[in-house]
């Protein structure tokens, strides 16, 4: 029983991570920008879902679609008007531009916010469902059925609805999807958007677990970047797949071996899938 | 002629012009030498104000500016000069020097032990004195430093106070667990405190044994898996060494997984006594015991601080952060009145002849030894009740009884 319990836990946390990768995933299978604001971005999402609780007392559970759609805005907005000006310029350009871009939100975050962790308190933070000796933590299960939720809608979105069909268009033939007289630009800033948005979604939902501030990006852009890379960089499914491994891989190491290795075989996962499969597990051979 | 002559300079005249003249060039320097004595001592302050420990330095720097007013009333004149080591030694050397550039009498500081190394050394090349408020390596007092003073206790030190207040915490209660699982975390500060307790436990004869020891990563997301593995443990008490981030994940971990030790006891660490970890767990936070250098709220002088800070700060924590900061720049203003002037071996002198009855924290005068460092300092049972944390050990500064074992998870109200 107590292994089930950990395997429980690992899978719901994953869960979340997935989510939160999703948004990195996205962009990069579209714009092929590497995000390296991505941590600061779910930050900030956290941070709007806790001023969301604190001024409105807004679970931030129903939070989550107000701080998705601010994001969404931003992301658009960033991309418009600053990115797309990237996109055709050298990576190491992109790169500085991202990192540019992630140290300014920390520092309008520490001059908003301050250093302090902040948290939601919530009725049922303590709660946990008991299914016969399995204990099983409610805010997580919440908390993953949102990420699961969130995962379906994007699904459905480039599956079925016609602008996420001319998104996947740009990504697959960009010079195609030009010549077809798409609006290539303002497809873009929808994909930025939609993964800022995913990322926002992440950030309400983890205010469920974790404390936030400003200084927890850097450490959730490391693991998004291990996520997508273990899945497959550009998959939605490889994102999924990612999340889902890294937590439970966190959980078994952290109870078989020692917790404080935790990283370590997260890191590892990383290696041995760079070095067997390099495209990750469900992304397209290089 | 004659005229003339009386217009010539006797060599009386002479000497009493010069004399008259000299005490006109001297009394500048004279009326100088007086000012000097009454003139504020200009203490430099390092803190980490930003950077990853900018919540505790900001409450450091709390303490040390609520001194200033508080120290006036008692007829001491300071003048601070605050600069922000931004958690980091390099940082903190650099200011350092900056601040005794710029006319430091005394730098106070730096809270994280390497920062403080740096600033101590810096002070020792310099020739003016350190005073340290927080810090607790060990080996900053044990190089022959003559600058250097601390009034905090080294990490020996706060290891065996803990300890030992542990040990007569289970005697007053009366009920004694067998077994316990050590939870830490596992940065340097961890580490030293693990070591610290594993060779220290035999010889105090600690009353129970350490079945499990789960070290787990300082910036860590999520304590669940850490959390069943005490669980599985099945020990009586649950001992840990933590930071606040992870105390508050650690509990309600505890909480969501039912698992109920006797109690929660911490031998000497931050946490479980922040007004944080008291507000996001509420009736959660109650009865953790952390064993610490504290506050006595029975001194005079405590009350006094208490009520200024209160009244500077409604909404801000009154702990040892804070009590330490203080006492840091009250050693500097006692040095400074009783050395009447503010030279660096004049203070020094006087920091050595330090005897400063009353304090804030718990423990004897403030005094240091030959190598600078306070041997007086005790380590208070701080158990969180109602929300606070309160004293409850020992029994001349405690403010409620100590409880042990702990009620129940959802036995609170």
């Amino acid at each position: 029983m107590l292994l089930a319990n950990i395997l429980v836990a690992g899978l719901l946390t994953g869960a979340v991570y997935a989510l939160m990768a999703l948004g990195l995933s996205v962009i990069f299978g579209v714009i092929r920008i590497v995000n390296f604001a991505h941590g600061e971005m779910m930050v900030l999402g956290m941070f709007g879902a806790w001023a969301l609780n604190r001024f409105l007392h807004l679970d931030p559970l129903w939070a989550m679609p107000l701080v998705a759609a601010a994001l969404f805005l931003a992301g658009y907005a960033l991309q418009r008007g600053l990115i797309n000006r990237f996109v055709a310029r050298p990576e190491h350009m992109q790169f500085l531009l991202m990192l540019a871009i992630a140290i300014m939100l920390t520092s309008a975050m520490l001059m908003g916010f301050g250093p302090d962790a902040r948290n939601v308190q919530l009725d049922y933070a303590f709660d946990s469902y008991d299914l016969g000796g399995l204990l099983v933590d409610k805010v997580r299960v919440l908390a993953a059925g949102g990420a699961v939720a969130g995962a379906a809608l994007l699904w459905a979105f480039f599956r079925f609805a016609r602008t996420g069909k001319a998104i996947r268009a740009c990504a697959d033939n960009y010079l195609g999807a030009q010549v077809v007289g798409l609006d290539v630009k303002r497809l873009y800033a929808i994909t930025f958007g939609i993964g800022a948005a995913c990322v926002g979604a992440a950030g309400s939902l983890m205010l469920l677990l974790v404390d936030v501030h400003p200084y927890l990006a850097t450490d959730y852009t490391l693991l998004a970047f291990i996520i997508v890379i273990v899945g497959g960089l550009g998959s939605l499914g490889g994102a999924l797949l990612g999340g889902l491994l890294i937590g439970l891989s966190e959980a078994l190491s952290g109870f078989f071996i020692d917790p404080s290795m935790k990283s370590m075989f997260s890191y590892g996962l990383l290696i041995l899938v760079l070095l067997v499969r390099p495209q990750g597990l469900l992304g397209r051979r290089l | 002629m004659g005229k003339e002559t009386s217009r010539r300079l006797s060599r009386r005249a002479f000497g009493r012009g010069a004399a008259a003249a000299g005490a006109l060039v001297a009394a500048p320097a004279l009326l100088r030498w007086r000012a000097g004595a009454a003139e504020p001592v200009k203490i430099g302050v390092l803190l980490p104000r930003s950077g990853f420990l900018a919540l505790i330095g900001q409450a450091c720097q709390r303490g040390c500016d609520i001194a200033v007013p508080v120290l006036k009333d008692m007829g001491y004149a300071v003048e601070l000069m605050n600069a922000d080591t931004e958690s980091s030694p390099d940082v903190a050397r650099t200011q350092a020097e900056k601040l005794i550039r710029e006319g430091a009498h005394v730098i106070v500081g730096a809270f994280e032990s390497g920062a403080t190394a740096a600033i101590a050394q810096v002070a020792e090349q310099k020739g003016t004195p350190c005073v340290i408020n927080i810090g607790s390596e060990p080996k900053i007092t044990e190089q022959g430093y003559k600058f250097v003073f601390r009034n905090f206790p080294t990490s020996p030190m706060l290891v065996t106070n803990g300890l030992n207040r542990m040990k007569s915490f289970f005697e007053t209660t009366g009920t004694t667990p067998k077994t316990a699982v050590l939870m830490h975390v596992n940065d340097t500060f961890g580490q030293s405190m693990l070591a610290g307790i594993n060779a220290l436990a035999p010889k105090i004869g600690l009353p129970f044994k350490i079945v499990e020891t789960i070290a787990y990563d300082p910036k860590t997301r999520d304590l669940s898996i850490e959390v069943a593995k005490a669980k599985a443990a099945g020990a009586e008490l649950h001992m840990v060494v933590t930071r606040l981030n992870d105390a508050i994940l650690m509990i309600r971990e505890m909480v969501k997984q039912k698992y109920e030790p006797m109690g929660v006891i911490s031998p000497g660490s931050p946490g479980m006594y922040e007004g944080q970890f008291l507000k996001t767990l509420g009736k959660y936070a109650d009865y953790c015991v952390s064993n610490v250098p504290w506050i006595n709220p029975k001194q005079e002088m405590s009350q006094t601080l208490e009520k200024a800070f209160h009244k500077a700060y409604p909404d801000q924590d009154f702990d040892l952060n804070i009590g330490f900061s203080f006492e840091g720049i009250q050693i500097c203003a006692d040095a400074a009145k009783r050395a009447g002037s503010n030279a660096p071996q004049a203070l020094v002198e006087a920091l050595k002849a330090t005897h400063i009855e009353k304090r804030v924290m718990i423990g004897g005068p403030i005094r240091f030894a030959a190598n600078g460092q306070n041997p007086d300092q005790v380590s208070a049972a701080v158990q969180n009740r109602g929300g606070k944390p309160l004293v409850v050990l020992p029994p001349d500064s405690a403010a409620e009884k100590p409880v042990f074992p702990v009620p129940g998870w959802q036995q609170r109200t």
